[in-house]
Formats: C-alpha cells, structure tokens, sequence
C-alpha cells in the first residue's frame, strides 16, 4: 500500500517533515504526556516521588450517582410539611458525611434534583464543579456553533454584493477579530457593569427608563448568556471570512443560469450557494466547535467562573486546578476528557457531514 | 585641564569599579516589585550600598510585575535557573521551603531582634524569610460619620464587639447616608480574601486549616463556629450591607472617599489617599466577634534559593538590608508598616502621633499569621471560592463541606505536606 508514499519521495517527506516535527512536539507528545500524568499524582510543585494511582483521578472526577431522599415524617407518620405545603427533607449532608450507612455516597455533594410524588432524587457528584463545568462548555457549544455560523454566513452574503464601498463593511465586520480577546473582554466587563454599564444604560434609554439595570455578570442567570453573545459578536467576523472565501469559489455562471431559469432568490440560495458552501460549512462548523470547547480567556478575565460556577468551563478548571491549585494530575484528567469528548463530537459531525 | 582631571578620575574610578568586580561574587536577586519606580529606587539603594560597603560580593536585581512573580520563581525551580535571593509572599514561603526551593537563613538573631512576628518566617522552626516590613487592615471609617451615628469609637483594649458591629452596621443601613454600609473589598479577587477575610472567621473561633495538626480543616472550618461566621458573612451581602463580588474596582477605590460607605474594610496601602480626602478619617481595630480581634499578618519576605552556591553571601545581603534606615525607607517610600519600634520612630507616618501609627499598634495587638503549611496556596484558593459562593448566596454548611472535603483531599495526596 500507499507505495507513493514511501518510494523515492525523500524530498515530499522533507517537505513535510517541519510540520509533522512541530505536531508531533507540541501536540501529540503532550497529549500522551498529559494521558500519563492522569494516571499519577503529579504535583506541579512537591517534594514527594511522583506515584502511580491508576484511574483514580478520573475515579474522583467523574463519579456520579442519584440519592433517593423521603421526607422527614413525625411521630405519627405524616410528612413533615413546611407552610407552604412543601415536604421537608433531610439535608444531604446528613448521608454524605460521616454516615456508615451510606458509604458508597461519602464525600458527595448535590448537583441538582427532582422531585417524584413526595420522594426527592438527588443527583450527587464528588466533583460538582467538574459537571457544572461540563454542563456550562457544552451549553456554551450548543448555542454559540450555530448561532454564529448562521450569523457569519448572513454578514457573508451581506458583504458578498457588488456594492460601493463594501469593503468598509467587511472591515467593520472583521475588525472585532484583530483585536485581543483579552482586550475585547475587559471592555465587555465595563459594557456589562451592573451599576452604569454601557448596555443598561442603553436598554434603559431604549425603553424610556422602563428597563431597571441589571449586573449581567453578576447573576447566574444571565452572565453565562452575556459571555456567550460577547463571544458570538467577537469571532463572528472571522467566520464571515471563511463563509465569503467559499461564496467566492462558487462560479457566476450557475448564478447567471439560474436567473435566465427563473430563480427566485430563495431557491437561488437553496439549490445554488448552498450546495456550493457544503465543504465551507464543514470546516466553518467543526473550527466553531472546537474553539468553543476551548472557551476560557473570557472566563478567566470577566467572571473566574463565578457566580457560583454559572459560567465555570472546562478548560477553566484545567488551568485552575493545574495551575492554581498545583494539581497537574487532576488538570490531566480533564484535559484528557475534553479531548475525548472534542474528538468524538468531530468523528461525528464528519459523519454527518459526510460526502453521500 | 578640569577635563583632563575629571577624564583621569573617570579612568581611575572605572578601573578601580572594575577591579572590584572581578574580585567581588554575583549574587542575583529577584524581586516581586516591577513598574513601581519608588520601590524600585529604595531596593537598588540598598543593593548599591551593600556591594560598596564589602568586597565579597555584587548583587544584581531582577524584577518582575507581581501577577507573574509566583509563575516566574516556580518555573525558573523546575528548570533548575533559580537565583540567589528570591522574594516570597510570607504565606506562601512554607510551600516553596518544603518543596525544597528555599533553605534556611543564616543571620543573626541580634538583626531580627524586636521585630512584629508577622514579617519573620518560620517553617520546620527554622527562619527562611524575613520581611522589611509588614501590612495591616483597619476598619476605616470618619469620625463624622461616627457622631452621625451616634456610634462609640472602639479602641485596641475595647474593640467592638460582634453586636455592636452589626448595631454599627444596621443604624449605617437605616441612616440612608449611604450606598451600602460596609466595603469588604469584593472586587479585589486572589489573596485579598484570605487575607482579610480569614481573620473574621479565626474571630469567630473557627480556621481555615485546624492549626493543631495542619493535617485537616474538619471543624475548623465547617465547626458551628465556622457555621456562625459563614451565616454572618452571608448577610452581609443578602441583606444588603455590602456590596458583593461584582463590585465595581472603581469602587473599591474611591467609594469610601466619595462617601458611598460608611465603613471600609481596607489596608494601610490604602490609608494615605483616605486621609489626604477626609482629615477625620478613622483607623478602627477588627471587631471581636468572640475569640478576640484578629487581622492578618506577613507581606512579602526575604529568602535564599536552595539553589544559591553562596548562601553565606545571600543571608549577609538579606541582614544588610535589616537596618532600621532601610525599613524606614520602605515605610516612607510606599507606606508600609515597619517591623521594628525603632524604625517606626525614624518614619514619617508610623511614629508617635504618626498619622498611620495606629497600624503599627493594630499589628503589634491583633496580627495572626496565615495558616503557616505548605498547603496553604491551595486551601487559600479553596477559601476563597467559598467565601465567593456563600456571599453569591450559596448554602453555607454545605459550601464550607465541599471546601473542608477539598483541604483535606489536597493534603492526603500530598501525604501530609511534611506536618
């Protein structure tokens, strides 16, 4: 096989052999690194012999399991209810701490629950962050890949018309990307300021003082949803360019047929430019994904993952238990699952994708 | 002629520097300080002076801005490039000696003599850093705004007790003056928390790690004392005394100036700027919530790198740096506590009836040193996140758990830190 490869192809191996160094330097060795580090304690600073621990970094990271709670019932029977008719319940901590009957839950905390008649479900997790974390990167993913794909081929098309001084318009357009995220981060922190921040100072404007200002990061509802729309805005210009590259590949004489067909736009879109951006579409889609996943700088600068873990990721916590808090092997570990999960959302999405 | 003279003095000079030099030893030093001129300027003073007054050795400073010391210092011991004289923040100094970047001082004890205890650094009874000088925290407030409210002014023997404080605090609130009735600092995020927050818990009577052993923070920090404190400092911010962890920074820094609180719980860096506003501003002992007023201790030190191959000359720079001229130097330079009763005397602000003498009373009475283990770097970042939680409303028993489980998780797997 593939003897075009190997037989007197000296100079395209050299050619290659630059990148495949650099890849396999920076990428691939400290992936297996990282995948070895995961299964020792590795400290990033210590005195104490690097020992092997088997899985149990991932043990600690990933265990998980639902607690079912019954209400506290008084002397006679009936649930304890509080005036609002709601049963009351024994804290959790009361079976994940210091409790022999319950040793297969000690050292959990709640995630979340649910309720079933009077009986309540409690998802406990030893790692809460780390499933909140998950939880928030895969929101994060979820809305910012399609929302700012879409949003990036609208700008195309949009600056993709033989107009004068388009090109101002694709400059604007494109302008956020030059710019440092870190930067552009620091100013959303002043945009976003709960006492006279930029954008309720508008919103009040906009609705004649009706809107009351809000301190968008400071509320869990809404700061992972202002990191994603900042975040959507920032790089959306980046992925016009690529959508615009693909629009430019697609010849003018298929749009010239069309129209002495009889096109209307929308099947001039359907049955013209769309099949012509499928394999724009698959790059543009899987670069989103996997900067997405990647989301941190923002984090780090405009909440530390707060409030209460509202808009803690992935890669946050890496840098944070590694760096941080000096835990190289726990940081590992999630490197390591992150790539997992990057790695089989991609090997789908071609599948998806794929050409039929 | 004059030329000539001054050409052959030059010559004389430069020849006479360089002959020193090679016969003088380098020592590299590196320094937290980068960017801050005035520091800058004190340090090298120093250097300049120890490298003139003995022939054994020349000292080259390097610094570096703070946010990146730390990172710098660990890397450059991992790569095995450390230099002579390292600075240390003074609780992470355990950290850095157990994982054997630091070695003990060799210094008189006559040079440390009458020294606050917070600018010295024990680990394993050993001295490894020493500190030119130290910092404090005061409840900063104006006498105005005290005869406004009616309020006692609490000394050092009669500081305010946990239910004056909030009675302080509830007639701030109700009086409407102003935006919110405390400052705690919110918006100052990393060490600030444990640094300043710590002592209302270790006043309450619990601790980040239980110091007995320093092998577990279980009732430290998750004891009812540590309940009682993590109620009180909820309260703080769901009933609207203080502002929470989305303060403005602007605010943090001009607020209590500008008069939108009343009470500001800040450090003595910060006192000039509040005196120079308000003539009649107030440096106020912590209050006693139970177990005695407490405020932290220890700012950054003075150490030698185990990697240093002149250790001798490196402890002599460090003991050099030790005299009173230079501590007060520092003090008048950029406002920091001196250690010493001696250099107090030679400042401008911290002698008798100085006006920041009060800081020097407030270590000397209330300072308790950070938790002193090479864990600390990690339960500091532990404490701080539950300290952000509760206040962003979390459940307080189950967020001083979940930190208590992760202090004690960190110190199993580092088998103990060495206690």
């Amino acid at each position: 096989m593939a003897s075009r490869l190997t037989t007197s192809n000296r100079a395209g191996w050299g050619f290659a052999l630059p990148g495949f160094g650099l890849i396999m330097m920076f990428i691939v060795i400290p992936f297996f690194f990282a995948f070895y580090l995961s299964l020792t304690n590795q400290r990033l600073i210590s005195p104490n012999p690097t020992e092997f621990v088997g899985l149990s970094n991932y043990d600690r990271l990933l265990s998980i399991s639902v607690l079912t709670i019954e209400p506290e019932v008084d002397d006679t029977g009936a649930v304890v209810r509080d005036d609002d008719g709601a049963p009351q319940y024994p804290r959790v901590r009361s079976f994940t701490r210091n409790n022999p009957d319950y040793p297969e839950y000690a050292g959990m905390r709640e995630w979340f629950r649910w309720h079933s008649g009077d009986t309540a479900k409690v998802v406990v997790a030893t790692d809460v962050v780390f499933w909140k974390s998950l939880r928030n990167t895969l929101m994060f993913v979820l809305i910012v890949a399609p929302v700012q794909a879409g949003l990036a081929l609208v700008l195309a098309l949009l600056v993709n018309q033989k107009l004068r001084g388009i090109n101002i318009y694709r400059a604007i357009y494109f302008m956020p990307v030059v710019v440092s995220i870190v930067v552009v981060s620091l100013l959303f922190r002043f945009i976003y300021d709960g006492n006279d921040g930029l954008l309720n100072n508008i919103l009040g404007f906009l609705s004649f003082g009706w809107f009351e200002g809000r301190d968008w990061l400071g509320n869990q509802d809404t700061a992972l949803g202002a990191i994603k729309a900042m975040s959507i805005w920032q790089a959306v210009g980046f992925h016009m360019v690529i959508w615009l590259s693909g629009l430019q590949t697609i010849s003018p004489t298929l749009y010239e047929a069309s129209s002495i067909e009889g096109a209307s736009k929308w099947q001039t879109f359907r049955y013209v430019t769309w099949p012509g951006l499928r394999n724009t579409a698959v790059l543009v889609i899987i670069v989103i994904t996997m900067q997405a996943f990647a989301l941190f700088a923002q984090i780090d600068v405009m909440t530390n993952g707060g409030p209460l873990d509202s808009t803690t990721t992935l890669v946050f916590q890496a840098v944070e238990r590694g760096y941080g808090k000096q835990d190289i092997s726990g940081a590992s570990a999630i490197s390591v699952v992150l790539f997992l999960i990057v790695l089989s959302i991609s090997l789908i999405q071609r599948y998806i994708t794929r050409a039929r | 002629m004059k030329l000539g003279m001054t050409l052959s003095a030059a010559l004389v000079a430069s020849v006479s520097w360089a002959s020193m030099a090679s016969a003088q030893t380098e020592l590299s030093m590196w320094y937290h300080g980068a960017g801050n001129e005035v520091e800058a300027n004190i340090l090298n003073k120093i250097v300049e002076d120890f490298n003139a007054s003995q022939s054994d050795w020349t000292v080259v400073v390097e610094s570096f801005p703070q946010e990146s010391y730390n990172d710098s210092v660990v890397a450059a011991a991992l790569a095995g490039n450390l230099p002579d004289i390292i600075d240390v923040d003074g609780p992470v100094m355990p950290n850095w000696a157990w994982a054997g970047y630091m070695q003990p001082l060799k210094i008189d004890e006559a040079a440390i003599e009458g020294f606050l205890p917070g600018p010295l650094g024990y680990w394993n009874g050993e001295l490894y850093s020493v500190g030119l000088w130290d910092a404090a925290v005061a409840m900063v407030t104006r006498q105005s705004t005290l005869d406004a409210l009616g309020l006692r002014t609490p000394t050092l023997e009669q500081p305010w007790t946990g239910e004056e404080f909030q009675a302080a605090l509830d007639v701030a609130k109700d009086s409407g003056d102003f935006e919110y009735a405390l400052d705690l600092g919110m918006a100052w995020t990393g060490e600030w928390y444990p640094y300043a927050f710590s002592p209302f818990l270790q006043s309450f009577g619990g601790d980040i790690v239980d110091r007995s052993t320093y092998t577990t923070a279980e009732g430290a920090l998750n004891g009812p004392e540590a309940l009682a404190f993590g109620e009180w400092w909820q309260s703080m911010f769901v009933d609207g005394y203080a502002p929470g962890t989305s303060q403005d920074p602007a605010d943090r820094d001009t607020g209590f100036v500008d008069g939108k609180y009343a009470f500001s719980w800040n450090g003595n860096w910060a006192a000039l700027n509040a005196l120079e506003a308000h003539d009649d501003t107030l440096f106020l002992p912590a209050p006693d919530f139970g177990n005695g007023p407490k405020i932290g201790a220890a700012s950054w030190q003075f150490g030698v790198s185990s990697a240093s191959e002149n250790p001798d000359g490196a402890s002599a720079f460090i003991q050099f740096a030790l005299q009173d001229q230079y501590l007060a130097d520092f003090s008048n330079g950029i406002g920091l506590i001196p250690p010493t009763a001696e250099s107090a005397a030679m400042t401008e602000n911290y002698g008798e009836d100085g006006a920041m003498a009060v800081f020097f009373d407030l270590t000397q009475a209330q300072a308790l040193v950070r938790p002193v283990t090479p864990g600390y770097v990690v339960s500091a970042k532990v404490f701080e996140k539950a300290l952000a939680d509760i206040a962003n409303g979390a459940d307080v028993a189950d967020t001083l758990d979940a930190a208590v489980d992760e202090i004690n998780a960190d110190i199993d797997r580092n088998g103990g830190y060495g206690h």
